[in-house]
């Protein structure tokens, strides 16, 4: 690593714990009550409370999260590839696809909860619906991306319609579906927590509904923390899969 | 005696129709090019040249007219005989330079060992030994497009077609790729033809040059550059050199 990226993770580093800090002088220096803000300190103490199952909830939103954005980057970038070798289908299928992204996927919500009852699989469902769009789209738009004068080069040396797609089209659309990609890491994790608030018996977001009553601020504290921790994790997984496959000039700021 | 020309040209017609309206986008174009020629295609806008050069690579129907390439000594294999250069170098940006070389190898499934080698040998030709590795992104606008002239060399094609390829360099660069591009020419024995609206450039370049107008398109004139080679810059201020600019000038309605 060099200096000067060094001295910008440090700073992104101090950042951060200033922000704890000025959280804790916050609350101790105003008295806030426990129940409306904890103290940093408070809301760590809430994970040694072992009503709150943390690892069991921890997992079930990890796997909502990451099923839901493994399943959305599969079948989205399928898709954008099937369509990439179907005008027809394309254009049959693509304006209706266009048009079910301006359903508020979270009003969808009940609905999924009376076909499919509540639990892990319609919370992943959720996730999917959220983040399928993005993904498709912009893997749909680098696959659009092929500069023309390239494709006359391979057509004079009668090159297949294959080897347009595997050596130009492929590749040069890698950076379009990491960028949809990142986009949809946030929604996914967005996705499923709106999933557990309309209807679960198990996740991080069923958790904070429950310590709502209580007034355990700390706990969903606690529980937004690592919700954030969770989707940070699929975001950096994400960027470091993009560092290994797109090369840096390549890459869609 | 008279050699059987590389190319011929005869009355060469392209219309483009768009929503009823026609437009003609090349007329008239005769002309012949001897196998191992540098020929600059030279006009404004408008004239055809491209039109004329996606003709020749095979890629543009024509209306009326013969285009024939090859010859009994020189037979010509539309598929692996033309190399093409851009005006933009259109490298892959996620592969290195030797692996961009390699592109249209590639794609006419050549052997791969023997290409690569080829490839470092091209690489070295226009003037980028060292840079094999490298990503198209750590190399100069004029170095990519040395590095395109050299996968247009690849397969070793017999035709090399050019599209104004130094036309989004700056003035000084555009001037030492002239330089190299002639020196390649004569290293590679290639026939080239050359797209281009700059005239000194044309000059500079051409064994022959070719001037198409615009507005209606055709041909307007085809003369041999009696300059000798290797070409130098101060040539460019030699009295032939002002009356073979003039009288393109002239053409183009421009003196």
């Amino acid at each position: 690593m060099n200096r000067e990226a060094l001295q910008r993770y440090s700073l992104a580093v101090i950042s951060h714990l200033l922000l704890v800090a000025a959280w804790h002088f916050f609350v101790v220096v105003g008295k806030v009550p426990k129940f409306v803000m904890p103290s940093p300190w408070e809301t760590l103490q809430a994970l040694l409370v072992p009503n709150y199952r943390w690892v069991e909830n921890i997992t079930v939103t990890s796997v909502e999260i990451f099923g839901g954005y493994i399943l959305a980057v599969v079948i989205g970038v399928a898709l954008a590839l099937v369509f990439s070798w179907s005008r027809w289908l394309e254009m049959i299928v693509m304006p209706l696809l266009v048009s079910l992204n301006m359903i508020p996927k979270v009003a969808l919500g009940p609905l999924i909860i009376v076909w499919f009852k509540y639990g892990i699989g319609p919370n992943i469902m959720m996730a999917f619906a959220i983040c399928f769009f993005p993904i498709i789209l912009t893997t749909a738009r680098g696959l659009r991306e092929v500069e023309p004068d390239l494709l006359d080069l391979v057509r004079t040396l009668k090159g297949s319609r294959w080897q347009v797609f595997i050596k130009i089209q492929l590749p040069g659309a890698l950076p379009y579906i990491f960028s949809g990609m990142k986009v949809a890491a946030i929604l996914a994790v967005a996705g499923a927590i709106v999933g557990e608030f309309l209807g679960s018996d198990r996740g991080l977001g069923y958790l904070m509904l429950q310590v709502q009553v209580t007034l355990d601020t700390a706990a969903m504290f606690m529980a937004v923390i690592l919700i954030t921790l969770i989707g940070g994790l699929l975001y950096l997984l994400v960027l470091g899969l993009e560092r290994l496959l797109v090369v840096r000039d390549a890459r869609l700021q | 005696m008279m050699a059987e020309p590389f190319i011929h040209i005869a009355g060469v017609k392209k219309v483009y129709r768009t929503r009823g309206s026609e437009f003609l986008a090349v007329s008239e174009a005769t002309f012949d090019v001897e196998a191992g020629e540098l020929v600059s295609l030279v006009g404004p806008s408008g004239c055809g040249k491209t039109t004329l050069l996606k003709i020749l690579a095979g890629l543009h129907s024509y209306e009326a007219g013969e285009v024939h390439i090859g010859s009994s000594t020189q037979p010509f294999d539309p598929s692996r005989d033309i190399g093409m250069v851009f005006q933009s170098p259109l490298l892959l940006k996620w592969r290195r330079i030797i692996d961009n070389v390699l592109l249209p190898a590639e794609i006419l499934g050549l052997p791969m060992a023997a290409s690569r080698n080829r490839a470092r040998e091209l690489l070295a030709l226009v003037g980028l030994a060292g840079n094999e590795d490298k990503y198209p992104y750590e190399l100069s606008g004029g170095m990519q497009q040395r590095a395109a002239i050299a996968r247009a060399l690849i397969h070793d094609p017999k035709l090399i077609l050019m599209d104004e390829p130094f036309g989004a360099l700056d003035a000084l660069t555009r001037e030492k790729m002239n330089i190299e591009l002639l020196r390649i020419w004569q290293e590679a024995k290639k026939t080239i033809v050359f797209v281009t609206h700059g005239i000194t450039e044309a000059v500079f370049l051409g064994t022959r040059v070719i001037v198409l107008t615009a507005g209606p398109a055709r041909m307007a004139d085809n003369f041999k550059v009696e300059l000798p080679h290797p070409r130098t810059l101060d040539m460019k201020t030699n009295e032939k050199f002002g009356e073979y600019t003039r009288r393109i000038y002239r053409l183009l309605g421009m003196e």
